[in-house]
């Protein structure tokens, strides 16, 4: 490429000024962005306010593209369903008549579990979701893992609440825009979340990767009880997340608990449901420090 | 006599005669291209990796590889400013690098004035990679070693697409220099 003559100042006085100005901007600019990042490195949430405007502004396009690209998948999902459909047919409804038996066990267990309630008085409130809405998008180019959630605080939405799928737990709101909302993903490197294994009270922490893995780390260390192939659901320590939601299912053993693979992978979700937190007080008792004390 | 060749009193840009270039377009396209590529990486499929190529990046890095000159030196803050409202990083991240890369290109550009397009690529390869790794130091997360494992193939698929952006930019230069305007 032939080198553009740009550089090369004449002997006007605007132009050298002209291009002395630029590498001043340039170099202001870098430095500006240097105190910025420094910034908003210590304090995150510093500039969520212009992030949720964009954010906003942007909803309507993603809104449009997220329709069109669960449409175009779930028209592959129906291709690809025909492909030995005869064999799949067959193996459905051997699946099926297992999930109706168990489907009864279940029911009788909840009647069971709502008469032992009842001996015990305590009772269940109703865990409506707060907003019902698409993942619109995702930060795909950045190593932090977030996604874009069609609803905000206009529907309810507040910072903390978790969000689920049908599968199981998808993240947590970190930021809210008045349509739109930024999800914090299990998988982001700063998700932490406590979970117990499903069918005994093995309590751990899952924490992300950054690479699509949640690494579970067990709080009481000893023989590592865990096998690939187990089940980790929501404990509800913490308070934000109720207690009983799939995160994972183990797939690799460690010396410390184990890596696993989360149940509900934002890729092939389409619809999430915003609910609220479930128990305020012991969220905020969570995040008060110890020297502090909790009002009454 | 001879009918002339029709083409003769037109160029790349289109007729010669009676046409002229517009200015809202050879001006806007640029900048709309670079905005547009900062905006694209969100609609993709909210997958658990990083996939996607930082595409406002690249289409800056085009731009000002491409067609030296037509970016000014200080167009890393606002374009970075905008890829910030969007990208997921800590605010100010793209506004840092994007600035800093334009002025490195302008280093690299008074050290070895005449290049070949395998050079550009060079370039930009290095400033990419530099561009995801500092992405990783500077997420607001604690880096860990998976995660940067994770970059990797984002890493090979943003550097293999260089070239292909070079093309679509040089298209785009075609378009932004077209004689729309009847005179």
């Amino acid at each position: 490429m032939a080198p553009s003559g740009q550089r090369r100042s004449s002997y006007s006085k605007r132009a050298q000024y002209n291009l002395f100005t630029g590498y001043i901007v340039a170099g202001a600019g870098a430095l500006i962005g240097a105190v910025l990042l420094g910034v908003s490195l210590f304090q995150p949430d510093l500039f969520g306010g212009p992030r949720g405007a964009a954010q906003d502004a942007a909803t309507p396009a993603t809104e449009t593209v997220a329709a069109a690209r669960t449409g175009s998948k779930s028209l592959w999902d129906s291709i690809s369903g025909y492909y030995r459909a005869g064999s799949k047919n067959a193996e459905l409804k051997r699946e099926m008549e297992l999930a109706r038996i168990r489907l009864a066990e279940a029911e009788a267990l909840r009647q069971e579990n709502v008469r032992l309630k009842g001996l015990l008085e305590l009772q269940d409130k109703d865990r409506t979701p707060v907003a019902v809405a698409r993942l619109v998008g995702s930060t795909a180019s950045s190593t932090r893992r977030f996604a874009y959630l069609g609803a905000g605080s206009d529907d309810g939405v507040t910072v903390g609440m978790p969000v689920r799928s049908p599968r199981g737990v998808v993240g947590r709101i970190l930021e809210t825009g008045n349509s739109s909302s930024r999800v914090l993903l299990l998988t982001d490197s700063e998700s932490v979340l406590p979970v117990r294994r499903a069918g005994d009270e093995t309590v751990a922490f899952a924490e992300g990767r950054g690479d699509s893995l949640l690494r579970i780390k067990l709080i009481n260390l000893g023989i590592n009880p865990l096998q690939p192939g187990d089940l980790f659901v929501t404990s509800g320590a913490g308070g934000y997340y109720p207690p009983g939601i799939a995160v994972a299912i183990v797939t690799e053993l460690a010396d410390d608990g184990g890596l696993a693979r989360i149940v509900s992978d934002p890729a092939a979700t389409d619809f999430v449901a915003v609910e609220p937190i479930f128990e305020p007080e012991a969220a905020i008792g969570a995040g008060t420090p110890v020297e502090e004390e909790l009002g009454d | 006599m001879d009918r002339i060749e029709p083409r003769a009193r037109s160029d790349a840009y289109g007729s010669r005669i009676n046409r002229s270039h517009s200015p809202l377009l050879a001006n806007i396209i640029p900048w709309a291209s670079i905005l547009l590529g900062s905006l694209l990486p969100m609609l993709a499929i909210a997958a658990a990796l990083p996939m996607v190529p930082p595409l406002g990046f690249l289409l800056l890095l085009s731009w000002r590889l491409v067609r030296p000159g037509l970016l000014p030196v200080w167009a890393g803050f606002p374009l970075g400013l905008f890829d910030d409202l969007y990208s997921g990083q800590p605010f100010g991240f793209a506004i840092l690098t994007w600035s800093v890369t334009l002025l490195v290109i302008e280093l690299v550009e008074m050290r070895w004035p005449w290049r070949a397009f395998w050079q550009d690529w060079f370039t930009a390869g290095i400033l990419s990679t530099l561009y995801l790794v500092t992405g990783w130091l500077l997420s607001g997360a604690s880096p860990t070693l998976p995660a940067l494992v994770a970059i990797v193939p984002q890493l090979v698929l943003t550097v293999l697409l260089f070239p292909v952006i070079a093309r679509f930019v040089a298209r785009l230069d075609e378009l932004r220099l077209r004689r729309w305007r009847r005179v």
